[in-house]
């Protein structure tokens, strides 16, 4: 096991270097190092040589399946936050969508405490806006927040809130408790059967064409609710160059709205369905090459707050199978720092800094998570992450902690590596592998 | 040639006059006394059929036989397909079996294509949900060939004929198909339906577009008329079939508005009154039951050409 107490030497932090003390769970000393040293000593630490290496505050996601209760031959908590720490990632918001449903304080709890018990991140439960994710009556939003769970996230993810009037009130319900909803935009009725980004690939390919406007309708109407009534919007998922058009000018009017983008909206495009392999097949669909280059600015600009990866793990033969049958879906949390950096760092759109704020600052804040997205300093919880970025570029391996192996990444050679991952000063990941 | 023909756009216009012109040799054998060819004794043809499809079926059973194959039908009603069976393991059992050649029907587009991924044999693709069908179109290919340009036309395309398709595009197989082999043959496509039953993006197809039938008619040489389904309506694709076939429907008066040597073709099966009139099915103008002779040799063509049968006597590659 490792030990409590560590001097981690040399890691870049914004511009300098640094080194950093770990002692017990916070960062007990931080000091930049000059000509004669940071003059932090080493007494009773385990040191680590993080020359090259970049500290990031502990990466936070705000958009994970984990599967368990019910889907367990696909992810368990267990797995699934071991995918977590290998990508980097402190904390996850675990999504409601469960068999059964996340929608009573049992069930959050339940997954709250599978969390604590795998101990590889912080899990915090998202619950459900309606029971049973039916879109029909609110699920019991107040008991959610008040149980150990401490709930503040609401989303029926994979499902949207369509009715406008279940939304408006589910928005100013969870007002009481500081809550926001996380919605899922996709009307129902222009997506019926919809299997692709409607486009030149879907004409052609024969697929039901899944239209932009069908996400960007619900992203206005709910802009415009959640100014009326004055309650935090967050929009899942953004895929579509006039999605950031309307979140663009809802914020210009000071409104309480929040978006997110994958990993995948922000380097895939969906001419790669052209072999119709499902494991291209994701809610919402993969875009075209316009609306990624435009997800990318509006990442960069600020206009979408954060990345989530939507990790959404299915067993192989949920994607071994015609395109229509396939389940929707991509895993994403080993490979989403490393993803970011491909289509955000190396393009120039975003420094380390920018990397920090997107992936761990601004996500624990949407998410209201105490002790996580604060930047490194003095007194800090030591929730940290040490990425190489200077790792010769690898082809993605499918295996990997997850159970599940549907990766749209597989044999893409991205840059860059996980090295260490601590949370609490606890490192779960070490050299890039699990530590327990 | 590929191994495989899943796509219209996997034939170059070499590969598809080969196709055609290998077609009309075996037409002529054909009308010989004794039809049956002995080119691909000992192999193994699978019928593969997710959907309903009688008339297609037959035709690929009738061409694979015609060349002494080995003919397997495989429904998938009743079958193990029926009790939940995936895709992946009907095609490994296929394989098990040693199949050469595997004819697939299926109701999800891209079906064709996933299974070329998990068998070694060619697969041939005979309708995959509303991507394509592009049998159909070599077929049509030969029609309008013949017809149009008479006998003795080996090795020449369909260099500046005029057709216009006409109808549903949107979920049409064979629409997309013979897009993309008229337009590699030469032929100036042109869509005609209503602005719903056309995909979004069809501006960036090798055809031209318009919403207005009875302007189109009289610039065609060929008319193709698309099978509409009556549920599109319950969709709101057309607010009724009356109001379709009198739109987009090809009745006598609408006939008359054709040049004197135009035809008018169908892949079947008809909906006779809805987007054909019986008058015109049955005039002297309509293709129809030659395009059912011609699936056969055509798809014996491709049987022929995929798996690499012995030569053909008067068949110059």
């Amino acid at each position: 096991m490792t030990t409590s107490k560590w001097l981690i030497r040399g890691a870049t932090i914004d511009d300098g270097q640094a080194d950093i003390l770990i002692d017990g769970s916070l960062i007990t000393g931080i000091a930049e190092i000059t000509g004669a040293g940071s003059g932090l000593t080493a007494r009773g630490a385990q040191e680590l040589d993080a020359s090259g290496l970049i500290a990031l505050p502990g990466l936070v996601d705000l958009h994970t399946h984990l599967r368990e209760p019910g889907r367990e031959d696909a992810e368990t908590v267990e797995t699934g936050t071991a995918a977590a720490a290998l990508g980097g990632f402190t904390a996850v918001h675990a999504m409601a969508n469960t068999e059964p449903v996340a929608d009573t304080a049992g069930v959050v709890e339940q997954v709250w405490r599978l969390g604590r018990a795998a101990g590889h991140a912080d899990v915090q439960p998202v619950g459900a806006v309606t029971s049973g994710l039916a879109g029909r009556q609110l699920a019991e939003l107040g008991a959610m927040a008040d149980s150990a769970a401490r709930v503040r996230v609401f989303s029926d993810d994979g499902q949207c809130v369509a009715d406008p009037l279940l939304m408006r009130r589910a928005l100013e319900y969870v007002k009481a408790f500081d809550g926001v909803i996380a919605q899922h935009a996709q009307d129902p009725r222009l997506t019926e059967g919809a299997q692709l980004n409607e486009g030149e690939m879907s004409g052609r390919l024969g697929l039901a064409g899944w239209p932009a406007v069908a996400e960007e309708g619900i992203v206005a109407r709910d802009c415009l609710l959640a100014a009326h009534v004055g309650s935090a919007l967050h929009i899942c998922h953004v895929s579509t160059a006039g999605s950031v058009e309307i979140i663009r000018w809802a914020k210009s009017k000071g409104w309480p709205v929040t978006a997110e983008v994958t990993p995948h909206h922000l380097l895939l495009t969906d001419e790669l369905a052209v072999g119709y392999d499902p494991v291209y097949k994701v809610n919402p669909p993969l875009r075209t090459a316009a609306d990624v280059a435009e997800l990318r600015r509006a990442l960069a600009d600020g206009t979408i707050d954060c990345v989530a990866t939507d990790h959404a793990p299915h067993p192989v033969e949920a994607k071994e199978t015609e395109w229509a049958e396939a389940a929707f879906g991509m895993t994403g949390l080993e490979t989403a720092l490393r993803v970011v950096h491909k289509a955000m760092v190396e393009t120039g759109l975003l420094d380390w800094r920018g990397v920090a704020d997107r992936m761990s600052v601004r996500p624990a804040r949407i998410g209201r998570l105490a002790g996580h997205g604060i930047p490194l300093s003095q007194g800090a919880p030591a929730n940290l992450t040490l990425y190489d970025p200077a790792a010769p570029a690898e082809p993605v391996s499918p295996r990997g902690a997850s159970k599940s192996r549907n990766t749209p990444f597989a044999g893409m050679e991205l840059p860059g590596r996980v090295v260490a991952t601590f949370l609490r000063g606890t490192a779960t990941a070490l050299d890039g592998k699990l530590t327990s | 040639m590929k191994r495989h023909l899943i796509s219209a756009a996997d034939l170059s216009r070499d590969d598809a006059l080969l196709i055609l012109d290998t077609a009309e040799e075996l037409g002529r054998i054909a009308d010989r006394p004794i039809k049956k060819l002995p080119t691909l004794r000992g192999r193994t043809v699978v019928n593969l059929f997710f959907e309903d499809s009688t008339r297609t079926r037959i035709s690929f059973e009738a061409a694979a036989k015609r060349l002494s194959a080995d003919v397997i039908n495989f429904s998938a009603k009743g079958s193990s397909v029926a009790k939940g069976e995936s895709l992946k393991d009907t095609a490994l059992t296929l394989e098990a079996m040693g199949a050469d050649a595997v004819v697939i029907r299926h109701g999800a587009s891209g079906a064709a294509h996933r299974l070329a991924g998990w068998v070694r044999g060619s697969v041939v693709n005979a309708g995959d949900g509303t991507h394509e069908h592009p049998t159909q179109a070599l077929l049509d290919a030969v029609t309008i060939r013949r017809r149009l340009r008479g006998p003795g036309q080996d090795g020449r395309g369909l260099d500046g004929v005029r057709v216009t398709i006409v109808g549903d595009v949107l979920h049409s197989r064979v629409a997309r198909s013979n897009v993309l082999l008229l337009s590699t043959l030469g032929a100036q496509v042109t869509l005609a339906a209503p602005p719903t039953l056309l995909p979004l993006a069809v501006g960036s197809w090798p055809c031209s577009v318009s919403y207005d039938l009875d302007s189109e008619l009289p610039k065609s040489d060929v008319v193709m008329m698309l099978r509409v389904q009556r549920e599109r309506m319950n969709d709101s694709y057309f607010p009724s079939v009356r109001e379709y076939s009198r739109r987009y429907g090809l009745d006598a008066t609408r006939m008359a508005l054709l040049p004197e040597h135009a035809i008018v073709m169908h892949p079947g099966p008809m909906n006779r009154g809805v987007e054909i009139a019986a008058d015109v099915a049955d005039s002297p103008r309509s293709t129809i039951v030659e395009q059912v002779a011609n699936g056969v040799t055509v798809r014996m063509a491709v049987l022929y050409l995929l798996l690499g049968g012995a030569e053909l006597p008067g068949v110059s590659q």
